[in-house]
């Protein structure tokens, strides 16, 4: 589609000799409607998404999407902008390779600057035992059609100097690379999706919390919301921390606990860090902003949580594993840090399928893995609304594999939320 | 977060690892008709509130012990710190 709304450099200047007054909000702040097609329950990326999808390739005009706060205030603006596809198991490669596909024509598609960057993601390993791991991962991610790269000692060196090399307990002994890996502007992608979907008629209502769905012999209705009932032929829930509340007004009990996960962002810098960067023998990754930040985070809290921050200790043992990885990071002042809610599931997996409740959808369980999985989580997502079949890259992120004893366990943690 | 231990006192909680929901437990009869559906639900399915949630810890660097500790997980107040063991056993004893 193409308008005079179309954001390009010809319309910036346009619009600068023109005095500024072509400018128009991104999107519309519409009172909700008496009855849907479609409701989103969710104004996060992956809701979002899938509603700028229903719209765009599925041909869907009767949408909305409901959202509790504002638009992008939730996981999609709290993340460490990390995008790649460097999964090993054969239900997850597919659909995270296909989310980075969609990722390279993203800002053509919505017609918006996310600011893609594929700058490279390094994983470091620093055992043999570690590189094989490694080798095979890469080898499952060509398979798939992916990119991968096994680098050596010397050559990491080359393109990471900065690395602490004298680390007797935990060698740098090479990295994985993923050149097509890299970081996206996080609050753009919410916007971009937002303003796409807007644009095809999607009704993005926010300050508007769900509070419960009406159902009907098995089927779901509609949802009751603080603004009145909004009636649906179907509704999808992506509500990622929140997952357990929301669909406990269905009467559901999900395969998820909530935990929080902290981030961390330091003073702006000179460009030092070429890519992102991850460390093997602890967890700890950093990649450094446009803006010159280094950000930066490690494991979850480890215990249930719905407050989006975290405690002291969890802090501590990130900048620990920063200063073991590249101790140079160590005279610059972190700034700001912030938790987000995650909902972990059960095999450190998603979820992205129907409920036992007619008209009734679910998608969470991203773990703190969602911000890379946006664009293909809303294109999947939108397929099974509006097609009621799975897409063929989330064929296995059913909710019922659990009960099946078919989980995507890609770490081997067990049913274990606080390890993934 | 602090965990008042009824035991040593005050810890934090550093020291210890979570397990997960207490009703971890409570493990189903293997031997009843229904167990296959009661250990998936055993095994998978949480509760996950926001606000009070009773919850399974271990002292790993401390006693040994575990612990049933009542926290808000919307606040992190640590409400009510039992032992574990002291739970099951006045269980038995009913």
């Amino acid at each position: 589609m193409v308008s005079d709304q179309d954001y390009s450099g010809f319309r910036i200047l346009r619009e600068g000799l023109t005095g500024n007054r072509g400018w128009r909000p991104a999107w519309r702040d519409p009172d909700p409607q008496h009855a849907y097609d479609f409701v989103i329950v969710g104004g996060g990326g992956h809701g979002l998404a899938t509603a700028y999808y229903l719209a765009s390739q599925f041909g869907e005009a009767s949408v909305a999407v409901l959202e509790k706060g504002w638009i992008g205030g939730g996981n999609v603006g709290r993340n460490t902008t990390i995008i790649r596809s460097n999964y090993l198991l054969d239900g997850n490669q597919p659909f995270y390779e296909f989310s980075l596909k969609l990722w390279e024509g993203l800002e053509q598609d919505f017609n918006y600057n996310a600011m893609v960057s594929q700058r490279g993601v390094y994983n470091i390993y620093h055992s043999d035992a570690q590189r094989d791991a490694y080798r095979r991962r890469g080898n499952a991610m060509i398979l798939h059609g992916a990119d991968a790269e096994l680098l050596d000692a010397d050559q990491l060196r080359a393109e990471c100097p900065f690395l602490n090399f004298e680390n007797g307990r935990f060698p740098l002994l090479g990295a994985l690379v993923q050149r097509r890996g890299g970081t996206v502007r996080h609050d753009a992608v919410a916007w971009g999706y937002a303003r796409g979907a807007d644009r095809r008629g999607v009704d993005i209502i926010q300050n508007c919390e769900v509070t419960g769905f009406r159902i009907q012999n098995g089927r779901c209705t509609g949802v009751e919301t603080s603004r009145g009932f909004i009636a649906a032929r179907k509704v999808g829930c992506a509500v990622a921390g929140s997952s357990s509340r929301v669909m406990q007004a269905a009467g559901l009990r999900l395969p998820i606990e909530s935990h929080v996960l902290q981030a961390f962002v330091s003073e702006g810098l000179k460009p030092i860090i070429p890519g992102v960067v991850t460390y093997g023998a602890g967890h700890f990754y950093i990649s450094q902003s446009d803006k010159g930040g280094l950000v930066f985070g490690g494991d979850i809290d480890m215990y249930n949580s719905y407050a989006q921050r975290g405690n002291l200790p969890v802090v501590e043992d990130v900048c620990e594993g920063g200063m073991t990885l590249m101790p140079m990071v160590g005279r610059a002042r972190m700034v700001r840090m912030w938790g987000g809610i995650m909902d972990m599931s059960m095999d450190g997996s998603p979820i992205i399928d129907r409920t036992p409740i007619d008209g009734l959808y679910f998608n969470g369980g991203w773990c703190y893995g969602g911000f890379k999985a946006t664009p293909a989580s809303g294109w999947c997502f939108a397929h099974l609304l509006a097609t009621d079949t799975p897409h063929e890259t989330a064929i296995a992120y059913r909710m019922d594999r659990f009960r099946r004893g078919a989980m995507i366990d890609e770490k081997g943690s067990g049913a274990q939320p606080n390890l993934h | 977060m602090i965990i008042d231990h009824p035991l040593l006192g005050p810890r934090d909680s550093q020291e210890f690892v979570l397990l997960g929901d207490a009703s971890l437990l409570d493990r189903p009869d293997w031997q009843a008709e229904s167990a296959d559906e009661a250990f998936y639900e055993y095994q998978y399915l949480r509760d996950n509130p926001a606000g009070t949630h009773r919850e399974l810890w271990y002292h790993e660097m401390g006693d040994r012990s575990w612990l049933i500790v009542t926290r808000d997980t919307v606040s992190h107040a640590v409400l009510k710190v039992e032992l574990a063991s002291a739970v099951a056993s006045g269980r038995r004893d009913r």
